[in-house]
Parts: C-alpha cells; structure tokens; sequence
C-alpha cells in the first residue's frame, strides 16, 4: 500500500524532479501568497500571471524554447509591470488594483499581439501551460535559486511588511522603509511567478501561490502561523498532485492545482478558524 | 517660555494651493500641553499632519528646532489600519518599540517586559493574546496609546483621540496625558470637547483657517473667540483670489 506513494518517485527519475521542483515552489511561494491575501491583492499575482506573457513571447521569439530566455524574459515583463504599477500606486491617485490592471492589461495585449504574429506554435501552449514533467537539471537549479532568494528575501523585509500591511501609516511615521519593502514584495512575487510557470504555466502558477495561502486563513491568526499552514498544505498537494497525475494520467499541473483547491475546500469546511462546520455548530458562549 | 519644541513662521498649509490653515506664526514651548480647538474643516488635522511630515508647507516655515522624524509619535484621526489583520494585541503594542530595535533584532526579555508593562499601564495585560479584531472601538484605542507610550517621543501629536470613546476609557487616557505632561514630553491634542480642554489643557490653539487665539486655556475659550472661529471657517471659497496677505501684519 505505502509502495504506492513512493514507488513512481523511486522508479523515476521525472517523478524525482518535478517532486522536488514543486517542493521547493512550495516553500517559497505560499508565504508571499499569505502577504498578497492579506493584503488584499490576491488577484495581483493572477494580473502579474499574465502580464509576464509578453517577455515570454519575446524571448520565444528570439531564443526559441530556451527556458533561460524566457525566464529573464518573464522576470523583464513582470517586474516591469510591477514596478510601474507600484510606482503609480504610491505616487497618483489611483489604487494600487487600478494602476495594475491598467498595465496589465496593455502588458497582455502586446503579448496576444506577438503571440499571434509569429502564427501559431504547439510548443508555446507548454509556456502557456507548464511542463512539470519535462523540468530538467537547469530548470531545478533555477527553481531551487529561486526559492531559496525569495524565502531569505522575505526573511529580511518580513518586519516591515507585516507593518506596511497593517499599518502603513504607521511604519510612514516611524521609518523610511515602506517604499523599498514594497517594492521588493512585488519583486519577489515576480521572482516565484517565473520559478512556478516552468512548471505549471503562466495560468496555473498563481495556484500554488494562492490557494494554500487562502486556505490558510482558516487554520491560524496570526501570520507567521498562516505561513507555517500554506506551505504544509503546499507540499501535501505537490506530493498529491503528482501522485494523481501519475496514475491516472492526468496533466500534472492542474492536478497539483486542483489539489491545492481540494485542500482549499476542505479548509473551509472543517477549519477550526471560521469553517463552515464550526459555523453551522455553534457551541455555548463562554462567560468572559 | 522655555525654548521652544516647534515654532512656526507664517506658516500656511493646504491642498492644491486652497489654504487649510495659513499665516500661522509662533511657538509651541518643550513639554507644553496644548489643546487644538476650531471647528470643523478649522485645519487642525492639517496642521498636526504638516508637524509629522506628510504634508509640506505651501508657504512660510515649520521649525522643529532639531526635533527629527523620530522624536515624534503621532495619532491620526483617519486611521489607515486594517483591523482584520492577523495580528495580536501583544504584537500590535510591540510595533511601538520599533524606534529601539528597527527591523531586524529580536524583541528581547527587556522589550516584552515593557510591552507588557504598556499594556498593563492602559488596563489590556489580560487581552494580549487576542487578535486585534476581536477588540472593541476603546480597547483598540487604549492599544494605540499603548503603542504611543513605547514609543518613547518628547514630542506626542493626537488628532481627535476620544472620539466614539467612553468617558471611563476617557478619563484613563487623559491621565496617562497629564502623565506624559509630568514627564516634560510635548503633547498637541486636536480636540472638540471644550469642557475637557478647559479641565485637563493649560495651553489652547484655537484655528479656524487661521489663528483666531493662542495661549492661556481660560483667556482663549471664551464666547467671542469661539463665534468667531465658526464665522472663519464659514467663510469658505471655491474660487478663491491669490491671497496677497502682508506677512508684517501677522508676525505683529
């Protein structure tokens, strides 16, 4: 019975990557979902999803399927978009969701616009939709940077972040970090984007970003605990997700998503922070 | 007077060149208590806002007479915190201590020790565990003075701290004023309540887009004053002229 849980992995070498590439995504982006849900910008990471589509096709267009390329191309567009739109945030009138969704949107545009231009191209849907079984020893060593810049990065501005989000005014008063940690965020959210579209996709990489993270809300009240939860629930539904795919041979990265959802689901029937379970059972009230 | 804390040299203030408040002149002693008085809309809220450093001046000087940034703590009226954030009591107080440690060092025994003792000084040492929004309007507010009291500030800005408060929760935290006014600390209080200014404030600002009185609580409240602020801030112009006021007559 438990053979069935190791066997794929030990069996294959493919299996063995893209365990340990989703592993390592799933160390490192959830925490930065935690920041974007509580934020409020858990639709920002699906908007920077698309955005990147451009620097993708970019680099497609001149480096072919070189996976470097289209990283730096992807890291190029995202961080562009990111950037401008935070900029705008801090500087006019408009909220940080509408200053996105404006370059976003031009982002995507252009990237629609050069997709279509060169015709057409089967070997472009994988961008578009992931290869987790097809990462190779490059893509695991980038990935594996990756998390391992994003987890020390946000290790560095956790402070002042948890103060941006919940007090910014505040942290204003006090200290001259709100913009740069601001800025760094949106960086780092760029960064695990790049890391997981290798090997979920464009569309599905803000899945494991979000979902744990949304999920986690119903475990923990606190921060560093909705952390802890979301990448728990992450790594649970890599391992789960691979497995599905494996033996019922399924596209890996909607199953590791779908996965992710299936814990989301669950969460917020039985999570003992406001599940619904809890909801529709009220006990007794306390005296104080 | 002792030297002054803050001084101000016509010092006008406002939003796309319209004036909030303009042509203030004068200073604010070390470790005065001074009550901001004037009706709505009189610039109270703008001229605490320009003491911080969120709004610059449109004209004259603000002079914080080698005060930085960081000596003082300041309560805004608008309060920009999301109170579902997952945070507790015990960390929100914490945050107070950030001048101390910054960003990165450890809180420490001796930096727990004084939240604690900041909680039990404003009467929530029992709810630091709790996340902050399970708390009520005052409980939120006496954790906010909590915070004010570690962050250790000579100079202390509070911009309508009572409103929607109870008076018990009220009277405690007009005493841990007066005890931050014992200590020698600069407090500058927006408020509304007169009878509270003319109980717990020695020195009164009374604004109403410009100085309408300054000084001594008893001389400034009175019926005059007070009409004329109300007619001041009534007098208020969309389209208003470059105002070509003689600087000589306001220093005067």
């Amino acid at each position: 019975m438990i053979d069935v849980l190791f066997q794929p992995f030990i069996e294959f070498a493919f299996m063995r990557r893209a365990l340990v590439g989703c592993l390592a995504i799933s160390l490192a982006a959830p925490p930065i979902g935690v920041f974007l849900v509580l934020r409020r910008m858990s639709l920002m990471s699906d908007v920077m999803g698309h955005a990147i589509l451009p620097g993708v096709a970019i680099a497609y267009l001149l480096a072919g399927l070189s996976l470097f390329a289209m990283s730096l191309g992807a890291f190029a567009a995202g961080l562009a978009v990111a950037l401008a739109a935070g900029l705008v945030a801090r500087s006019t009138v408009l909220h940080e969701d509408a200053s996105l969704a404006g370059f976003y949107l031009v982002s995507l545009a252009l990237g629609v616009l050069i997709v279509s231009a060169e015709g057409s191209d089967v070997e472009l849907l994988h961008v578009l939709f992931g290869t987790v079984l097809g990462i190779d020893d490059a893509a695991l060593i980038l990935i594996a940077a990756i998390a391992t810049v994003s987890l020390a990065g946000l290790a560095v501005i956790y402070r002042p972040l948890v103060l941006e989000c919940f007090d910014p005014q505040f942290l204003r008063s006090v200290s001259p970090l709100g913009a740069p940690t601001h800025l760094a965020f949106l960086v780092l959210v760029v960064l695990n984007l790049v890391a997981s579209f290798q090997a979920l996709g464009t569309l599905m990489a803000v899945g494991i970003m979000l979902l744990p993270a949304i999920a986690a809300r119903f475990w923990a009240e606190d921060v560093s605990g909705m952390i802890g939860v979301a990448v728990g629930l992450a790594c649970a539904s890599s391992v789960a997700g691979l497995l599905v795919s494996y033996y019922a041979k399924v596209p890996t990265g909607p199953a590791v998503i779908l996965s992710c959802g299936a814990f989301y689901f669950l969460s917020m029937l039985v999570g003992i922070k406001g599940g619904v379970i809890w909801r529709l059972m009220p006990r007794k009230h306390l005296e104080a | 007077m002792s030297t002054p804390a803050i001084s101000f040299r016509d010092l006008t203030l406002g939003y796309d060149r319209h004036p909030a408040v303009h042509h203030i002149t004068g200073d604010i002693a070390r470790g005065e208590l001074l009550a901001i008085v004037g009706p709505n809309g009189a610039g109270k809220s703008t001229l605490l806002k320009a003491i911080v450093g969120e709004l610059k001046p449109l004209s004259g000087s603000l002079d914080l007479q080698g005060l930085t940034k960081r000596d003082i703590a300041y309560l805004p009226q608008v309060i920009e915190i999301d109170r579902s954030f997952p945070i507790s009591v015990f960390d929100c107080v914490a945050m107070g201590l950030w001048r101390k440690i910054g960003a990165w060092p450890g809180l420490g025994a001796r930096g727990r020790e004084e939240v604690v003792q900041a909680l039990d000084t404003v009467g929530l040492a029992a709810l630091a565990a709790r996340p902050v929004g399970s708390l009520s309007g005052g409980q939120f507010q006496r954790v906010l003075f909590a915070r004010l009291l570690l962050q250790d500030a000579s100079v202390i800005l509070l911009d309508e701290p009572f409103r929607a408060i109870d008076t018990k929760t009220v009277e405690e935290l007009i005493a841990l004023i007066e005890h931050w006014h014992g200590e020698g600390r600069t407090v500058l209080a927006a408020l509304h309540d007169m009878e509270q200014v003319r109980a717990h404030f020695p020195q009164t600002l009374l604004l109403a887009r410009e100085v309408v009185a300054w000084g001594d609580t008893k001389k400034i409240l009175t019926p005059t004053n007070l009409d004329k602020s109300r007619q001041l801030t009534e007098a208020f112009v969309t389209h208003a002229h470059v105002c070509e006021r003689d600087e000589e007559r306001e220093t005067a």
